[in-house]
């Protein structure tokens, strides 16, 4: 029985150098199958990647890090499982996870019981306001996103807006925001038109628009394939006025079903989306080329600006660790608030106590589709 | 007539027009079987995703149509064989579920084949709006409406002038007196199963150039166009082309006229209204219960 006490030893040895180099674990919790997978994939295949190149490039603090991920499937009473047994079985130091703004609010009222930094990939507003003691976000708000447009329209001198939104909740939830928002920026909101979640036509609510002669741009808060119909029948009935889509549709996908009829559309989104069309001076030109390089090389499939959020909130993670010197659970938090300068995919991340986004309006380009193609906005 | 109540009357129409070829496929297996086929938005699914994936394979589009017509009815003959036929015996509540259990089926099953992403599908005849007095209406809408027609008139002629046709019609009359004067009803079934499938799998490839398709088209679509069979009078092959009709324009005029957020619910409530005033729908048999 040689074999067995070689083997016993090995697990000895095994053992005790796992003793001796206890690994930081990051937690996430994500939507990898479900409706919401297109969100999770991307994100948990960022994890995996740049878990293991930060494990090949010595790891942190000298110790290992080690990725302990769950398959929510986008459902908000899984999520909570699952971050019940992230904090309480797996012991994690931080998490980094929540698809979906549905997920991440189920999970908020645990982790602040429990005090585990949390950096949430989801992207609405009510997630860090009012601000949570342990509750960080990275992608940009839909009110940016309103915001940035509002910016844009006053730039080319429409000021009184045509506002057309879906029924899901990115709609609903990006249409509220734009009504508040927009005052602040100088814009009235003169026609808001809504169409059903599966509606295959908007002639008719584009119609009512057009009939309002006041109306100098249109708004298309929308997801799915709703904002392609709707271009397509802006199109269809002659309109001309300036259409803006939202970032929700930010990704070639749009163009694709959209084709001619997405001429001279604009959109707020990531730099990440036009990695390969900013300035060489651009500030962010060098983490989204180089996250675009390796992501493309290790899975052979696009980047999107969700894969992007989990690349920010691991760094995010990874910097706060570092600067606290200990996976001390309340020094990391201190750690990540104080966190400034960070350039990300997302933009550069300016954390504090009253910001746990830390993005300005920066964040966002606007883009103009021209010929098929992205184009910057200058 | 206004420019406004044009557009709203067109764009009414042409919505219309697609649930009214959803439903006609409702009502050929209603009339064989008493079934409400729930797998029926399905088969509009597999029509335009397996348009899309044979044109993008490189077939001719006029090919690659007329494969995905027939894969669709393949798998209408093929739901019929083995997993409605085994059950015949079972009440009719029990087919409806099974049919409910097929459309989840091949839902998952087009995320496997294909995948979840939306798709769109090049116009038959360009994208260049027709201007009619002062409303725009897109070319496709003309192939929907137009083949709507032909197919109802197709219909009609098989109901009334072949003896499948025929044979379908006694057996949505009384099943026993069919089979009492020699009629396979079995063979009846399946080919009702075939030609609803076959149906709306020519609604899914003719409206995909507008709506796009995707794997979950067939759920809203299947629903509208059961909503529309309904207030036509199930089973009645005019009323589901004007119960669609009916459908379409109260939706487009409700969004226009009072409120584009409660477009849905003002087309189910004259759905709800028809059916309080006529329980079996515009055209639908006046049926009496003999006791």
């Amino acid at each position: 029985m040689a074999w067995k006490s070689a083997l016993t030893a090995l697990l000895v040895l095994w053992l005790g150098a796992a003793q001796a180099q206890e690994p930081i674990r990051i937690g996430s919790f994500l939507a990898m199958t479900g409706g919401a997978a297109f969100l999770g994939d991307p994100e948990q295949k960022t994890l995996e990647l740049y878990v293991e190149k930060l494990n090949a490039a010595g790891g942190l603090l000298g110790r290992k890090l080690q990725l302990v991920s769950y398959d929510s499937a986008g459902d908000a009473e899984k999520a909570r499982t699952f971050a019940k047994r992230l904090i309480e079985q797996d012991k994690v130091d931080v998490i980094v996870g929540g698809s979906t703004t549905g997920e991440t609010m189920a999970v908020v009222p645990l982790v602040e019981q429990a005090g585990v930094p949390f950096i949430s990939l989801a992207g609405a507003v009510v997630i860090i306001e009012p601000v949570k003691k342990w509750v960080f976000k990275t992608p940009h708000t839909d009110r940016m996103a309103c915001e940035k447009v509002f910016v844009d329209m006053k730039a080319r001198g429409a000021t009184r807006v045509g506002l057309i939104s879906g029924a899901g909740g990115f709609d609903k939830s990006m249409r509220a925001e734009c009504l508040k928002v927009a005052k602040g920026q100088g814009v009235e909101i003169i026609a808001d038109e809504t169409y059903g979640a599966a509606d295959t036509d908007m002639t008719t609510q584009l119609t009512k628009i057009r009939q309002n002669p006041q109306v100098q741009a249109v708004l298309n808060a929308g997801f799915g394939q709703g904002p392609a119909i709707v271009t397509k029948n802006y199109r269809q009935i002659g309109m001309t006025l300036p259409l803006y889509q939202s970032h929700g549709v930010a990704s070639k996908e749009f163009i694709k079903l959209a084709g001619d009829a997405a001429e001279g559309v604009r959109l707020p989104a990531a730099a990440l989306l036009v990695s390969d069309k900013l300035a060489d001076s651009d500030p962010q030109k060098i983490v989204v080329a180089q996250y675009t390089r390796e992501y493309q090389t290790r899975y052979k499939s696009d980047v999107s600006t969700f894969g992007g959020h989990a690349y920010d909130g691991l760094m995010l993670a990874v910097e706060a660790i570092r600067k606290a010197g200990s996976t001390d659970r309340a020094r990391v938090r201190d750690a990540l608030e104080s966190l400034k300068g960070y350039v990300g995919t997302g933009g550069i991340v300016n954390l504090s106590p009253t910001d746990h986004m830390g993005l300005d309006l920066s964040a966002f380009r606007m883009l103009e589709i021209r010929k098929g193609d992205w184009t910057l906005v200058k | 007539m206004s420019a406004q109540f044009l557009q709203f009357l067109l764009a009414g129409v042409t919505i219309g027009a697609i649930y009214a070829l959803v439903a006609l496929g409702f009502s050929i297996i209603y009339n064989a079987s008493h079934v409400i086929n729930f797998a029926q938005g399905e088969f509009v699914m597999i029509g335009g995703m397996a348009t899309v994936s044979l044109a993008g394979a490189g077939l001719p589009l006029p090919l690659a149509i007329a494969a995905a017509v027939l894969l669709a009815a393949a798998i209408g003959l093929a739901l019929e064989r083995f997993a409605v036929e085994p059950a015949r015996g079972a009440s009719v509540v029990t087919l409806i579920i099974i049919t409910i259990g097929a459309s989840i089926l091949l839902r998952g099953l087009a995320t496997l084949v294909w995948d979840k992403n939306i798709h769109p599908l090049k116009a038959f005849s360009g994208e260049a709006p027709l201007r009619i007095g002062g409303a725009t209406l897109v070319p496709q809408s003309l192939w929907v409406i137009g083949i709507t027609l032909v197919i109802v008139l197709l219909l009609g002629w098989f109901f009334g002038r072949t003896l499948l046709g025929k044979a379908l019609l006694a057996t949505s009359h009384n099943r026993l007196a069919a089979q009492l004067v020699g009629i396979n009803v079995r063979h009846v079934l399946l080919a009702s199963f075939g030609l609803s499938a076959a149906l709306g799998a020519v609604a899914g490839i003719l409206v995909a150039p507008i709506t796009f398709t995707s794997w979950d088209i067939g759920v809203m679509l299947g629903l509208k166009g059961f909503a529309a069979a309904i207030l036509g009078g199930m089973g009645s092959g005019p009323g589901a082309v004007l119960g669609g009709l009916v459908l379409g324009i109260a939706e487009a005029m409700g969004a226009g006229y009072v409120s584009s957020a409660y477009k849905d619910a003002i087309a189910f409530i004259g759905i709800l209204a028809v059916l309080v005033f006529l329980p079996s729908g515009l055209l639908g048999k006046r049926s009496t219960d003999r006791v």
